[in-house]
């Protein structure tokens, strides 16, 4: 104990030192900058580019399915080369647009963009660190984030157009020029920005899992950190040992692309020839990718549970409920990830003896999953909620996770997948679990941290209004989906004018239906965007820790600077869930007030939390 | 048009705007706090969760039952009705536990909505709850996983020997069949050995291919197992019928295969759907280009009798093409005097 005393105490008084004569200039500070808190406003900034890109993808692809005689010559000043003769939506490009939407928000808006965010700025504030432990490959990690961007952006301009696979990418459809126009340069292009991001995502990765172990302030111990810090640790071991696999999946893709070697093709005859590829597996690939794959949905929830851990408490003054239990079923599913990815490929022409080993430890992983949100649920109970719009975005998430987590057991059990596979059931299903979940995850930590982030307050009725209007949206864009799937149509389809004779009218005006709300919804994310930009410099000036909450980034100061705090970092007494104690007059206690000061509220329990 | 749809999309931004300045300088001249807690906001919030959330009830129960017939497609294999069971039951438990945990939820945000004098119940664990709600949904897990998995095997697992074998194999854009001919055995194939012409490669050094043939459409027999030898060309491609619950994924380099027993016939299928022009159809359900959406193929189920006259009627397709067979012999001579002897 001595030791460890003695040693930070330089570290300490360095960082003070560093603190007084440092000016920046505008290119370190805002640019290069090696501080956290704005890597991770880069971070944010570049996610909401993307989501905009991908978002409006995503209209223009509802519009050819809900509208699809829609002369859409008006739009070719800005997508000309696009459209048919007739003003119609290309077919190739229908695909790359899906392709893109999916690869854009999953891995630049959900991964980079909500990760790098907020355990880029929520790590080191709440666990009482002056920055993360390396904060030049934190730097690094942002950059190759921004590399990575640019190549992904630049490939959508290509001859030919962007990667048209579907954002699985499966080869021999990604390996092979032939196949479609997409898998030439656009292929290359996305196979190159996805190693870049991945580099991106290991710097950053390891950045935050070293940074939480090593960097706790002191009392700190494991079992007193926020939710929101063990959903970001678990997400970075995720990170760090499934984003090499991709990376691997992807050398062995570029390598039959280009260097004329067999890992994924077989038995190929295509434009006329027959390929010389022998021995490979196309199922090898779907292996490797969805060992990634599916960790990576993880990735993508996981920091939107953790922050939604933290906002429930905080909103319904009360701790959270089962704060142990929450972190094992945290652990829970980061193990179980790495062993449902074959779920994905039940009927792939794998083994179906695998089948039944996946679906055996899919259905496990529904556990502690329900334990999550049944915690949630818990929390509020007899709670004093306040309906702040971080806390509107975090019940929508719980219930947003509870309906896409539940339509994951038609799916996780192979049998019955047999007919859902590749239909709208799937779709409706991640979106509404992994998408719109971790997107309102994504909102809450915007709208909870804001005052941290800029120091000044987004208005709270554009918060309500966007609120609604997303919710509501997203239930009226992604439920209805799941009929069409029952019904038995296949995602990824341009149209379905030619599809099983009759068919067609049936669910013509659910489509429409959709395609409406798809629209409307994402245009209202413009009010959230205004909100944001306006907020960031004619808000409200933000009070120093205007939610009443216990973790310690609030007792900093309005706008932390370098080093986060100006003194000494705040030791932590207790754990974080101290809200609407018996016996204390205010009903929350801050975590670096100590149980001395606390006579009349402490509890057995409490020299254990 | 364009000019009506920019002065609505103006107005309403407008509104936005207005409505946002105004509640700005409201607050800031009510001198309230940025962040207080007693905001009217709370109840109209907790309230609209709740009409939400019952309007979404309504329209879900409406919409499911009212166009049932719409979504739940006739069943016409052996094992659809089995899998639609499974699937009805998971959704019997699924939309229970939706219902009551979506209403609770909406009913704590709104009778729990925050109340200046009322102090939050400190309540952070209690371990019997925890474990119940653990030890529940792992039962009805394991019961789902334990039915789901006998179903699995029995679908999945060999097929009888009885089975009709049909060779499938897509190509960009459409899909090819080949059935064994009189011999009951399909011959070779080698993906080198096609062309323009011979669309599969049939290899004729092997005299089981010589009674092939290969149909415009799938016939398949009623009430009699079916195996589809299933296999790629190009890209991966999936058998998708809709009909039949029974999908599979071919794939380029390796054959894989699925079999399922007709119940309907497609006359049968015409009359309970009403649709004169109804027929089952293959789709591809694996993305696979740019005219992956039309890319399907004609299945007609019929009575036995009919199936096995259809059979008979038809001509190997050397007969069919006695000009491409021709020229394979003489340029395969040799493979031919060793099939000979």
């Amino acid at each position: 104990m001595e030791i460890t005393k003695t040693s930070t105490k330089p570290i300490v008084q360095e960082h003070d030192h560093h603190d007084d004569h440092h000016e920046q200039s505008f290119i370190t500070k805002y640019i290069f900058s090696e501080d956290h808190k704005m890597i991770a406003k880069q971070f944010l900034i570049t996610g909401i580019f993307w989501a905009i890109v991908g978002g409006a993808m995503s209209s223009l692809f509802r519009i050819q399915l809900g509208f699809p005689d829609m002369d859409l010559t008006a739009l070719s000043p800005i997508i000309g080369n696009w459209l048919t003769p007739q003003g119609k939506i290309d077919p190739e490009v229908y695909l790359a647009l899906i392709t893109m939407h999916g690869t854009i928000m999953v891995f630049f808006v959900l991964t980079a963009g909500l990760s790098g965010t907020f355990s880029n700025f929520l790590i080191p504030l709440q666990i009482g660190a002056r920055d993360m432990a390396s904060g030049f490959m934190n730097m690094l990690s942002y950059w190759f984030f921004f590399l990575s961007s640019i190549v992904m952006f630049v490939s959508i301009f290509v001859e030919g157009g962007p990667a048209s696979g579907g954002w699985t990418i499966y080869p021999p459809l990604s390996a092979l020029p032939q196949a479609v126009s997409g898998s030439g340069m656009g292929m290359t292009l996305w196979l190159v920005s996805m190693a870049l991001f991945i580099v991106s995502a290991l710097l950053g990765s390891l950045n935050y899992i070293t940074t939480v172990i090593n960097l706790r302030t002191e009392g700190m111990t494991f079992f007193r950190m926020p939710l929101t810090i063990w959903a970001f640790l678990v997400t970075a071991i995720l990170g760090v040992l499934s984003f090499p696999v991709l990376l691997s999946a992807a050398l062995l893709l570029i390598m039959d692309r280009s260097f004329g070697t067999s890992f994924y093709l077989s038995d190929i005859y295509i434009a006329g020839e027959a390929l010389s590829n022998q021995g490979g597996s196309a199922i090898l690939f779907q292996h490797l990718f969805w060992f990634l794959g599916h960790p990576e949905v993880y990735i993508v929830i996981l920091p939107s549970l953790g922050i939604t851990s933290e906002i429930i408490a905080t909103c319904s003054r009360k701790p959270i409920f089962g704060y142990r239990a929450m972190v094992y079923s945290i652990f829970g599913i980061g193990v179980l990830s790495f062993v449902v990815w074959a779920h994905h490929m039940f009927i792939s022409g794998m083994n179906p003896f695998l089948g039944s080993v996946f679906t055996i430890l899919t259905l496990i992983i529904a556990v502690p999953s329900a334990v999550k949100a049944f915690n949630y649920i818990a929390t509020l109970w007899r709670g004093n909620i306040v309906f702040t719009p971080a806390m509107l975005f975090s019940i929508g998430l719980v219930s947003f996770f509870i309906s896409g987590g539940l339509t994951g057991l038609f799916l996780g059990n192979s049998v019955v997948d047999i007919n859902l596979h590749d239909t709208y059931f799937v779709v409706a299903h991640f979106h509404i679990v992994m998408g719109s979940a971790s997107f309102f995850g994504l909102f809450a930590g915007v709208y909870h941290w804001f005052p941290k982030m800029f120091g000044r307050m987004m208005n709270r009725t554009l918060g309500y209004f966007h609120f609604w209007v997303t919710f509501i949206g997203a239930y009226l864009v992604f439920f209805p989906l799941h009929y069409i799937g029952i019904a038995g149509f296949p995602r990824r389809y341009y149209s379905f004018t030619n599809f099983e004779t009759g068919r067609i009218e049936s669910f013509i005006d659910l489509n429409t239906f959709v395609s409406f709300a798809a629209i409307i919804t994402f245009v209202a994310q413009f009010v959230f965007l205004f909100n944001f930009f306006y907020s960031m410099y004619r808000g409200r000036k933000a009070p120093k820790n205007p939610w009443n909450s216990n973790t310690i980034e609030w007792t900093t100061p309005r706008e932390p600077g370098h080093g986060n705090w100006p003194g000494a970092i705040p030791k932590v007494e207790r754990w974080p869930y101290d809200y609407s104690k018996p016996g204390s007059d205010k009903d929350y206690i801050p975590q670096h007030i100590p149980l001395s000061k606390t006579p009349e509220s402490n509890m057995p329990e409490d020299s254990s939390r | 048009m364009n000019l009506i749809i920019g002065i609505i999309l103006f107005l309403s931004l407008a509104v936005v705007f207005l409505l946002f300045r105004s509640t700005e300088i409201l607050s800031v001249a009510k001198k309230k706090m940025a962040t207080s807690f007693e905001d009217s906001n709370n109840s109209f919030n907790a309230i609209s969760g709740v009409v939400f959330m019952f309007l979404s009830f309504a329209v879900i129960f409406w919409y499911s039952y009212d166009q049932f017939e719409n979504y739940f497609l006739p069943m016409a294999s052996k094992h659809a009705p089995e899998v639609e069971l499974l699937f009805w039951v998971t959704m019997a438990v699924t939309f229970t536990v939706f219902i009551i945990t979506q209403v609770v939820m909406f009913y704590f945000g709104y009778r729990y909505r925050y109340k200046k004098e009322r102090k939050a119940y400190f309540y952070p664990e209690n371990h019997k709850l925890e474990i119940v709600w653990t030890v529940i949904p792992a039962i009805v897990l394991v019961g789902l996983i334990g039915w789901g998995l006998v179903k699995w095997n029995n679908i999945m697992g060999p097929p009888p020997k009885d089975a009709e074998v049909i060779e499938i194999m897509g190509y960009q854009f459409a899909w090819a069949s080949r059935y064994p001919g009189p011999d009951n055995e399909l011959g070779d194939a080698n993906y080198k050995l096609i062309d323009v012409d011979n669309i599969v490669g049939i290899d004729f050094t092997d005299s089981s291919s010589l009674d092939d043939f290969m149909p415009r459409e799938i016939h398949i027999p009623k009430g009699k197992p079916v195996l589809f030898k299933i296999k790629a060309r190009d890209v991966i491609h999936s058998v998708y019928l809709p009909y039949m619950r029974s999908q599979m994924n071919a794939v380029p380099g390796m054959p894989t295969q699925m079999w399922f027993i007709p119940t309907k016939t497609t006359a049968e299928m015409r009359e309970e759907t009403g649709n004169e022009n109804f027929n089952f159809e293959i789709v591809c359900n694996k993305i696979c280009g740019r005219a992956h959406f039309s890319m399907k193929h004609t299945v007609i189920v019929e009575e036995e009798w009919e199936y096995i006259k259809w059979k008979n009627e038809q001509k190997s397709w050397i007969e069919k093409n006695p000009d491409y067979y021709a020229n394979f012999i003489k340029n395969n001579s040799i493979d031919v005097a060793v099939l000979n002897d």
